[in-house]
C-alpha cells in the first residue's frame, strides 16, 4: 500500500482538478430524456461538495409550507416509516465495506468520504413520538439495536419488516410499543457478498402477502466481474410467511426505494443508473416495475442504448430491455420515494415525492433536494417541482443530503437527512380563515 | 589522448531500473490476458503491476536526471537519450495508469496498446541505461 501512495496522490490531485467540464444540462426529465453520446476522458468528472453545518440556514420549502427538524444527532438516518399511531421509525446505519481491489478504489473511497458524514452508523431503529400532536417529537427511544445497516422498513398488520444489508428481518409490533419486545426473526437472508450497493429497499404488497426487496448491483458496470452479479441488480418478491423468493424484475441497477401505488397496487421504484460515461448519462429514473421485466443493466441503458464497457455483450438481453417510465436527471442519486395524498395540499396531492441525495461526479452538481413528480390518471404527467431545496447552498457547500421520504397521513412529509443526521418534517400551513373557499 | 574511463550506473539505480522491467511486462501480459478472456481479475493485476512499475521507474527517472545534471558536459549524449526514453516511458505509463482506472472494458483497447508501447520504451531505456558509457566517446 505504501508503494501506491505517490501515484495515488498524483492521481487524486489530477482528479480534483479535472472538474472543468462545464457541460450544459439537457432536459432529462420525463419519458423521453435527451441522451448525449457516452463520453469519458482520461479522468472521470468528480466534484465532491464540502459539507458545512446548517448555521442559521434551513432547507427551503414552497410558500405555504413549514419545515422543522424533529430529530437531530442521529446516526446516519436513511429511511423512515410512519406507524399507525403516528410514531416514526428511523433506520440508521452505514453498510457496504467492500474490499478495495484496484488502485482506483483507494483513491475514490478517500475522495468520496469527504462528502459524507463522519458519524458511525447507528445500526439501530429509533422511534420518535409526538404525544400531543403539536409537531414536537418529544419522546425518542431506541426501538431496536445491534442491526446490520438497516434500510428498508415496512409494516404489515402487527409485523414490522426491516431490511438489513444482509437479511430481511421480522419483529412483532404492538401499537404504542417504544421498544421491540425481542430480537428479530430472519425471514430470509439477502445477497450480501461484497455489497457494493448495500442498501436493501423494502415495501410490502397491498395485501401484505409479499415483500419486495430492492437489491443493487455489485459494481458500477461489472468492473468486479460478472460472477459477483448473481442475484444483484434486481427486485425480489419474498413470500412473507415462508421467506421464499423469486426474481420479480431484473437488470434494475440500484433500486434504492420501492413503493406501492395507492388504488392500482402497482409497484414503483426509483433507480440509480450507471456512472463514468459523462455528466449527462445515465439519467436516474422513476418507473412502475413490470413483473418479469428486464431493465437493461449491465448490457444497456434507457432501453436499447448499448453500454460498450460490458464484456461479453448480450444482444438478446439488450433487445428485451424495458424503457423506464420517467427520467429524473443524471447522477441525482434518488434514494427516497413516497406516494402523496390530498393531506399534502392540492398542488401536491397526486404524485410522488423523491429524495435526491445528490451527485459526486458531475459539474454542476445535481440533486440535493426533494422533488415532487405530479401524476395524472396514475402516471407521471409533468416536469418535477422542487419541494425541499437548499441542501446545497449557493456557496456550493452541502448542509444536508436527503434520503428517505415518507408521507405522514396526518399531513406531513418526513425527510431523512444522512449528512446533518436530521429528520425534517414539512407540513402545509394551517389554512387561514380568510382564505378563498376551496373548490372541493 | 583517449580517456578510457567507463561510467556505470549506481547499483541502487540499477535495481530500480531493472526492477521496473518485469513489472511493466507483467502488466502487459495481464492486459493481454484480460483482453482475451474478459476475466476481470487480470485487469486488477495489471493495475497493481503498473503501480509498482511506475514507482520504481519514477525513482530511476529521478536518479537519471541527477546523473544527467552531474555529468561532464562533454559526454552528456548517452545519459540524455537514456533519460528522455525513460521519461517517455514514465509519462505514457502514467496515462496508462489513468486508463486502467476506467471501469471494465472501457479501458480497452487503449490499456493494451499503451502497455505495449511502455514495455518497449522501458526495455530500450534499460538497454541504454546498462550500456557502459565511455567518457571519452564524444572526443
Amino acid at each position: 500500500m505504501r508503494l501506491a501512495a505517490p501515484l495515488a496522490l498524483a492521481a487524486a490531485t489530477a482528479l480534483l482538478t479535472a472538474c472543468g467540464d462545464n457541460s450544459s444540462s439537457p432536459n432529462q426529465y420525463g419519458s423521453n430524456p435527451t441522451l448525449p453520446g457516452p463520453h469519458r476522458g482520461l479522468l472521470p468528472t468528480m466534484k465532491i461538495a464540502s459539507p458545512a453545518g446548517w448555521g442559521d440556514q434551513r432547507p427551503v420549502v414552497p410558500a405555504g409550507y413549514t419545515i422543522t427538524a424533529i430529530a437531530t444527532d442521529l446516526k446516519i438516518p436513511r429511511q423512515t416509516l410512519v406507524l399507525p399511531n403516528g410514531d416514526i421509525l428511523v433506520a440508521e446505519g452505514r453498510g457496504g465495506g467492500e474490499s478495495k481491489l484496484t488502485p482506483k478504489d483507494f483513491v475514490a473511497s478517500k475522495l468520496k468520504a469527504k462528502g459524507t458524514s463522519p458519524v458511525k452508523g447507528g445500526n439501530r431503529l429509533t422511534l420518535l413520538r409526538d404525544s400531543n400532536g403539536d409537531g414536537v417529537y418529544e419522546t425518542r427511544t431506541v426501538f431496536a439495536e445491534n442491526l446490520n445497516a438497516p434500510y428498508g422498513l415496512a409494516l404489515v398488520g402487527n409485523t414490522l419488516y426491516v431490511a438489513d444489508q444482509d437479511a430481511l428481518l421480522r419483529f412483532d409490533y404492538q401499537p404504542g410499543q417504544t421498544r421491540a419486545s425481542g430480537p428479530p426473526v430472519v425471514v430470509t437472508p439477502l445477497p450480501s457478498a461484497i455489497n457494493h450497493h448495500w442498501t436493501k429497499a423494502l415495501t410490502a404488497s397491498a395485501d401484505g402477502r409479499f415483500l419486495y426487496v430492492g437489491i443493487g448491483s455489485n459494481s458500477n458496470i461489472t468492473e468486479r466481474g460478472m460472477n459477483v452479479e448473481t442475484d444483484r441488480a434486481m427486485i425480489w418478491q419474498v413470500d412473507a410467511t415462508t421467506g421464499a423468493h423469486r426474481q420479480y424484475a431484473t437488470g434494475i441497477r440500484n433500486p434504492t426505494a420501492l413503493a406501492i401505488q395507492p388504488v392500482t397496487n402497482q409497484l414503483w421504484a426509483v433507480v440509480n443508473e450507471r456512472d463514468e460515461i459523462g455528466p449527462n448519462l445515465v439519467p436516474d429514473y422513476l418507473t412502475s416495475v413490470r413483473e418479469g421485466g428486464f431493465y437493461g443493466w449491465p448490457y444497456s441503458y434507457w432501453g436499447q442504448h448499448v453500454d460498450d464497457r460490458v464484456r461479453p455483450q448480450n444482444a438478446a438481453k439488450v433487445a428485451s430491455a424495458i424503457v423506464p417510465d420517467y427520467g429524473l436527471g443524471s447522477h441525482v442519486a434518488a434514494l427516497g420515494l413516497a406516494f402523496s395524498s390530498p393531506v399534502m395540499g392540492a398542488r401536491f396531492a397526486d404524485g410522488v415525492f423523491v429524495g435526491e441525495h445528490g451527485s459526486w461526479n458531475r459539474t454542476p452538481p445535481s440533486g440535493y433536494r426533494v422533488i415532487f413528480v405530479p401524476f395524472t390518471n396514475g402516471r407521471p404527467s409533468g416536469p418535477p417541482i422542487d419541494f425541499v431545496t437548499n441542501f446545497m447552498g449557493k456557496d456550493g457547500k452541502t448542509r444536508g443530503r436527503p434520503v428517505g421520504v415518507t408521507v405522514d397521513p396526518k399531513g406531513a412529509l418526513i425527510v431523512a437527512d444522512d449528512l446533518s443526521n436530521t429528520i425534517w418534517r414539512v407540513t402545509p400551513n394551517a389554512p387561514r380563515p380568510a382564505a378563498a373557499p376551496s373548490s372541493r | 589522448m583517449a580517456d578510457e574511463r567507463y561510467v556505470v550506473i549506481h547499483p541502487l539505480h540499477a535495481f530500480l531500473l531493472a526492477g521496473s522491467v518485469p513489472l511493466f511486462i507483467g502488466a502487459l501480459l495481464a492486459d493481454w490476458a484480460y483482453s482475451s478472456t474478459y476475466e476481470i481479475q487480470w485487469t486488477n493485476f495489471a493495475s497493481w503491476l503498473l503501480v509498482g512499475a511506475m514507482v520504481l521507474a519514477g525513482l530511476a527517472l529521478l536518479w537519471a536526471l541527477i546523473d544527467l545534471l552531474r555529468a561532464d558536459r562533454s559526454w552528456r549524449g548517452r545519459p540524455l537519450v537514456y533519460f528522455l526514453v525513460l521519461l517517455a516511458a514514465f509519462i505514457l505509463g502514467f496515462m496508462n495508469a489513468l486508463v486502467h482506472a476506467k471501469d471494465a472494458w472501457a479501458k480497452m483497447p487503449e490499456a493494451l496498446i499503451l502497455s505495449i508501447i511502455v514495455a518497449i520504451l522501458v526495455l530500450v531505456a534499460s538497454w541504454l541505461g546498462f550500456s557502459r558509457w565511455r567518457s571519452g566517446e564524444v572526443k
